[in-house]
């Protein structure tokens, strides 16, 4: 029974596996640190063609050549920031889950700040009216 | 408790911003409707076309610089791909007026590109073979077709990604192509 029950979970974890590396490559990484860096640039970068995929999810082709040309940088000594200002000279600016607070992107953090200063006023201004009005035991609603 | 008036119109302020915020995100998408959806905007506009010293299919090298002189129409083609084939006729048809027309052969082998080519004839000037895809990279590429308008100087002034029709000459390639000095015979 056990040996069923292992040969099971072995089979379970080997499905797993290939899963997991679907999409990706193996590579070999001079040293565990760029490998991790590897792993976080291909996580914070977006397939150019798949829009809501990270590189390091991405099945589509142009996600493979970008990974190849990640690890080629890497192995190469480029810092991180060299290898994504080459690929957002490539791809804009697009092509990073966090992109610069410039331009456009301003708006998305500049936007919600009058509307929270509204918001505030709006609380303030209800308090103010509550504290201010007399506690009237004969209104029903009260 | 009597409710004034400036505070009854001020019930319907959240109203107002959520419609005029409704209008602004419908108009946004009506806007990007006549685009197709996927399309990035392209960093190489206005930036000389990346250099490169490739074999054309002839196994002749090639470089960026004998795209200087006229304006030319680049267009990134594989024979792995479909779209590629539904633009053919439409690419053969502005060949006809006069386009010069130098393709990309993007991550293909030259046997299966020179067997598309015979198959669906050749309309090209000349074609650089990017066998790793390493020029489409520096172009940005990242699907075929797609289709630049480089200038006179070598300079990029248009990509287009997706399939070149009648349709997107004619409302954007036609007036980059014509403002650059591109000629067409039949105008």
């Amino acid at each position: 029974m056990n040996k069923v029950r292992a040969a099971l979970l072995g089979f379970g974890l080997l499905a797993i596996s290939s899963v997991c590396l679907a999409a990706m490559e193996l590579y070999d990484f001079s040293s565990e640190d760029l490998r991790a860096r590897f792993q976080s640039l291909t996580a914070e970068l977006r397939c150019p063609k798949c829009l809501n995929q990270n590189l390091a999810d991405s099945d589509s082709p142009i996600s493979a050549d970008l990974r190849r040309e990640i690890h080629a940088m890497l192995e190469a000594g480029h810092s991180d920031r060299a290898i994504t200002d080459f690929l957002v000279e490539r791809y804009g600016v697009f092509i990073l889950y966090d992109p610069p607070k410039e331009g456009a992107t301003l708006w998305v953090w500049f936007i919600p700040i009058p509307f929270a200063l509204f918001g505030l006023w709006l609380v303030l201004g209800a308090v103010r009216a509550a504290a201010s009005r007399p506690i009237d035991d004969e209104d029903p609603d009260r | 408790m009597p409710v004034s008036v400036k505070n009854r119109l001020l019930v319907f302020l959240p109203l107002v911003i959520f419609a005029l915020m409704a209008l602004m995100f419908y108009g946004a998408l009506q806007m990007r409707e006549t685009r197709a959806s996927s399309e990035l905007e392209s960093v190489l506009v206005g930036r000389a076309f990346p250099p490169f010293n490739l074999p054309d299919l002839n196994d002749r090298m090639r470089t960026q610089e004998e795209l200087i002189g006229q304006v030319t129409l680049v267009n990134v083609w594989g024979s792995w791909c479909p779209a590629c084939r539904d633009e053919h006729p439409y690419l053969a048809d502005l060949v006809a007026r006069g386009v010069p027309l130098v393709g990309l052969n993007y991550k293909d082998t030259p046997e299966n590109a020179r067997n598309w080519l015979d198959f669906f004839g050749d309309i090209y000037l000349w074609h650089v073979q990017d066998q790793d895809g390493r020029l489409g990279l520096d172009l940005g590429v990242y699907g075929a077709p797609e289709t630049f308008i480089v200038d006179k100087m070598g300079v990029v002034r248009y990509k287009r990604v997706g399939v070149v029709d009648e349709r997107i000459w004619e409302q954007e390639m036609k007036s980059v192509y014509l403002r650059f000095g591109g000629v067409l015979t039949d105008e």
